[in-house]
């Protein structure tokens, strides 16, 4: 039976079928002086089509089902934290006192949505070791724009216009683009044998044109910075600032604070650490923290408590005069900020701790079992993710893309690949606290026969993959081509 | 433990295959210094049914409009949600997947991108959309920064009547870069194209001008961009996807750029985010778009296929370079546009539009009927206009909310000499019983005695308490 595969919803179309019906105006036409003059209006229709209800849902239901997804196996992302996300939260930020609420409320009509909020932040800092959290931040990427507008805002307050800032080489390549929105000039440093910052590397670039040293702590590589304590003395004693790329803050839950290493600011991947679905692409949220001397230049509003204890009223608060300004049009992405909410308040203490130690074990358990088939370029143990290289299987002419493409076979995701770019080949796994040890196995299984097929049958990797719904898709023709539609 | 699948035997199993013996041995590389002494300074752990009371308790004393009935827009809009955009896009394949980074098991999320690509391209007769930026105001600001990168020049008009939320956005994106930004409004709730037009010099990259404005009125989109093509800048519409259902489309109309909020297509309010930003442009400027782009290949089969494209633009493989810093954006709420505006189709985005305009339009003249009120700008509006009241706005306000009525933003504080105005949407939602409603309360509120002052809250303060117990 022909299920109408490889159609657009355009094809769909049959005139005159409507998929939702609109109420009627039902009121009466204007006067001649309400009317709107003609020259507005459109010549013609948008040229969208007219689907029926039913078409519709049997359409994107069909798409969908051509997804991998969280829900159905292992997605392994390196630094995506593709973790499962508790359908609680899907609840909580469904409820209609949430996602029907108007960010024009008037504070004291939106006083459970304010208060959540800021308790979240309380939270937040208790889990950083910041002293001031923000919540307006869309994604990860605009909260590293914010927080070197911070470092820019805050030096030129102290009468300094710096004009560096250092990022090593195994950064999220957000973190160069954002120093140059920020207006500054990015300066690589490499990473050192043991996948880390080297001490004295920093050193030779480090003066007091550094505005601020962006670290990802653990880094790309699921390594512990371990020289953080020396290298946030080193920044200081320049007048440098030094910011964390929260991307991995799974990894640290309960066992350290990057407000205890000497970190001045970072921002918190919400939608990833603190689990909302990661929905095709985003919704994301970032949070964004500081010390007390970059409070100040925080973004803004912030929500604020008023009044005595058993009184309070929570307020939105304007950004004061230092504040680097507005990032979002309101308060952030409440949906995700609500998530992040009820995932911190199921977890408690004792769980968010948990979750971070199930990560890094689960990452530490795949290094080991991946270990005797694949190069494993730096010392363990690693926390909540390794990089593994494929330039074993390159001998045989197998690339770390073809194996990615093989894993697919499997019915699982593949991990990221060719990043971090410090590393040959690299395969960067996040297995996450939530997959079992069955599955961890499995995905091993699955790596490790790879891994013989590269030996003895390298076409069979090369030319994957064979069982997903669509074979290897041509990227080449999408950008000669540029149909998008 | 919820959320975890391990048991302390698999974990010891797991410890040994590792060839460790404890958990600790694989914190070596933290430094003990650095090491968290206590635990976390945080509540323990809920079960779900008392998450649930607890989250219930924080949402329910909202004031939302099942309980209310609420005027407020200013660029999120409580329209009505099908039922199928809910269904369809709570599927789990949709909404626990992430980026197509392997576009063999993604081209559920990849074709629904390419559609609402293609949807918003129609919607805005420009010739290529992205896939989605966060939000209508960041989505001003990188239209901002694709103008000053193709121009290299440095100065920025603005239609003195967009979103004051946009333009702080736009304020702190731009912060950092030494540019100049100028707008112009006059005195009809309106751009003052005069103004706007001695501004425009060899120095300007772009003009950027909203229709519906902030105020609700509609801006001359073809005046703005004749400006800027005489003085080599680029034209930067910012439009309402819903009115685009009735009124000339920025293609039309001499835009380089067309940006919006798209929350108003499936998504809700949800407190103002996460949201939706619209991006299009000519085709030239295809190679300068910001985020992430889907288009249309083949597989080895032959079968028609799905991927994103240009990613050389993008930070992962440009880093400092890039066109923008843009990661992940909101491909969420694009399918959900994009399933709203399937089952819209051509004729109900129309008559959305219509029903939208012909309420507010009815809602203004029988508010200009009313003694003292006035309706300032006139009638070229969409779907929200500004009513100027006989008390303070602020007053007028807190009286409706007596009447369990939300009755618009305030737009005093923001506005010099508006102290007397607000702004009040209407949607398809308001039925003509709601705004008769509306207009008799409005004449009750202004006929009180001024100077009373009501301090209530329509609804009970938050229920549950904290479970943070903090001073």
């Amino acid at each position: 039976m022909n299920d109408l595969g490889g159609q657009t919803i355009f094809d769909l179309s049959s005139a005159g079928t409507e998929g939702v019906t609109v109420p009627q105006p039902q009121v009466p036409s204007p006067g001649a002086s309400w009317r709107l003059p003609e020259s507005n209006f459109r010549s013609s229709l948008p040229d969208w089509p007219e689907v029926s209800e039913i078409e519709v849902v049997r359409h994107y239901t069909r798409l969908s089902i051509l997804n991998h997804h969280i829900d159905r196996n292992t997605y392994p992302l390196g630094s995506c934290t593709m973790k499962y996300n508790p359908k609680i939260n899907e609840r909580a930020a469904t409820k209609a006192g949430f996602a029907r609420l108007h960010p024009e409320t008037p504070d004291a009509d939106c006083q459970g949505a304010l208060q959540l909020m800021w308790d979240l932040a309380r939270d937040l800092a208790a889990i950083t070791g910041m002293d001031e959290i923000c919540l307006q931040g869309s994604a990860g990427a605009q909260g590293e724009m914010a927080g070197l507008l911070m470092a820019r805002a805050y030096h030129r307050r102290h009468g300094e216009h710096r004009l560096r800032v250092i990022i090593p080489d195994s950064a999220h390549g957000t973190n160069p683009a954002s120093v140059t929105l920020a207006g500054f000039e990015s300066v690589a440093i490499r990473s050192d044998a043991r996948g880390l910052v080297d001490p004295d590397a920093l050193a030779a670039v480090l003066d007091d044109s550094v505005a601020c040293i962006m670290l990802t702590n653990p880094n790309t590589l699921g390594l512990f910075e371990r020289d953080i304590v020396r290298i946030a003395g080193m920044a200081h004693a320049k007048g440098a600032l030094l910011y964390n790329d929260g991307a991995n803050t799974n990894a640290l839950l309960g066992l350290a604070r990057a407000g205890d290493m000497g970190f001045d600011m970072l921002h918190l991947n919400l939608h990833k650490t603190f689990s909302t679905p990661h929905g095709g692409g985003g919704p994301a949220a970032a949070a964004i923290g500081a010390k007390r001397a970059l409070a100040p230049f925080l973004p803004g509003p912030a929500v604020v408590k008023r009044g005595e204890t058993g009184h309070e009223q929570f307020a939105r608060e304007a950004p004061g005069p230092d504040s680097i300004g507005s990032i979002h049009p309101f308060v952030g992405n409440f949906g995700v900020l609500v998530r992040a909410y009820t995932y911190i308040r199921s977890l408690g203490a004792l769980g968010l701790a948990q979750v971070a130690q199930d990560a890094i074990l689960a990452a530490n358990y795949l290094r080991a079992r991946l270990a005797t088939e694949y190069d494993i370029p730096h010392p363990g143990p690693c926390l909540h993710e390794f990089v593994a290289s494929a330039s074993r299987q390159k001998q045989h002419g197998v690339r770390a893309g073809a194996i990615a493409k093989r894993l697919l076979d499997f019915g699982v995701h593949s991990p990221t690949v060719y990043f971090p770019l410090i590393v040959p080949e690299a395969l960067m796994i996040e297995p996450t606290e939530t997959e079992s040890q069955e599955r961890l196995d499995a995905y091993a299984e699955a790596f490790l026969q790879i891994a013989r097929e590269a030996r003895h049958d390298p076409d069979l990797v090369n030319s994957a993959p064979h069982e997903t719904p669509f074979l290897r898709i041509d990227e080449a023709k999408a950008a000669r081509e540029l149909d998008v539609g | 433990m919820p959320y975890t699948p391990h048991t302390d035997q698999t974990r010891e199993a797991m410890l040994r295959t590792i060839g460790v013996r404890r958990f600790e041995e694989l914190l070596a590389p933290i430094p003990v210094d650095v090491r968290q002494k206590a635990s976390l300074d945080l509540p323990d752990g809920l079960a779900e049914s008392e998450v649930d009371q607890l989250l219930e308790s924080l949402a329910a004393p909202n004031a939302v409009p099942e309980g209310v009935t609420s005027f407020l827009g200013g660029g999120i809009y409580d329209h009505h949600i099908p039922a199928a955009v809910d269904h369809v896009a709570s599927r789990s394949e949709f909404y626990t997947a992430y980026t197509p980074y392997q576009p063999e098991v993604a081209q559920g999320t990849l074709q629904a991108t390419y559609e609402y690509q293609s949807m918003i391209r129609r919607l805005t007769a420009m010739d290529v959309a992205q896939a989605s930026l966060y939000d209508g105001g960041s989505a001003v600001a990188e239209a901002a920064l694709l103008a000053l990168a193709h121009t290299g020049r440095k100065t920025i008009i603005l239609a003195g009547t967009l979103n004051p939320r946009y333009r702080s956005i736009l304020e702190t994106y731009l912060s950092a870069q030494s540019v100049a930004i100028q707008s112009a409004v006059g005195p009809d709730g309106r751009a003052d194209f005069v103004r706007l037009g001695q501004m425009g010099d060899a120095d300007t990259a772009c003009i950027v001008m909203p229709s519906p404005n902030y105020f609700g009125m509609l801006e001359d989109w073809e005046r703005g961009a004749r400006i800027a093509r005489n003085c080599g800048a680029l034209m930067v519409a910012v439009f309402h996807p819903i009115a685009l259902g009735l009124i000339r489309p920025p293609g039309e109309c001499g835009a380089d750029v067309a940006v919006g909020e798209g929350q108003c297509l499936g998504s809700p309010p949800s407190f103002g985010g996460p949201l939706l930003g619209l991006f299009a442009v000519r085709r030239e400027f295809i190679r300068r778009l910001p985020g992430r782009l889907v288009g249309r290949s083949v597989d080895a089969r032959g079968k028609t296929a799905y991927v994103m494209t240009l990613q050389t633009r993008e930070q992962h493989i440009r880093r400092e370079k890039a066109t923008s810093n843009i990661c992940t954006a909101q491909a969420l709420l694009a399918t959900r546009a994009a399933i709203h505006m399937a089952l819209l189709g051509r004729r109900g985005i129309a008559a959305l539009a219509q029903t939208c305009m012909q309420r507010a339009h009815y809602l203004a003249e029988e508010v200009a009927r009313l003694p003292g009120y006035d309706v300032p700008f006139g009638p070229e509006f969409f779907n929200e206009f500004v009513v100027e009241a006989p008390l303070n706005a602020r007053v007028v306000l807190e009286r409706l909310r007596e009447h369990r009525i939300l009755g618009g933003i305030d737009l005093g504080g923001r506005f010099p000499g508006f102290e007397r105005r607000f702004l009040v949407c209407v949607t398809e939602k308001h039925g003509r019983q709601t705004l008769d409603r509306f207009v008799q309360a409005l004449r009750e509120v202004a006929g009180h005695n001024v100077g009373e002052s009501p301090s209530t809250t329509m609804t009970a303060a938050p229920q549950g308490v904290s479970p943070r117990a903090r001073g």
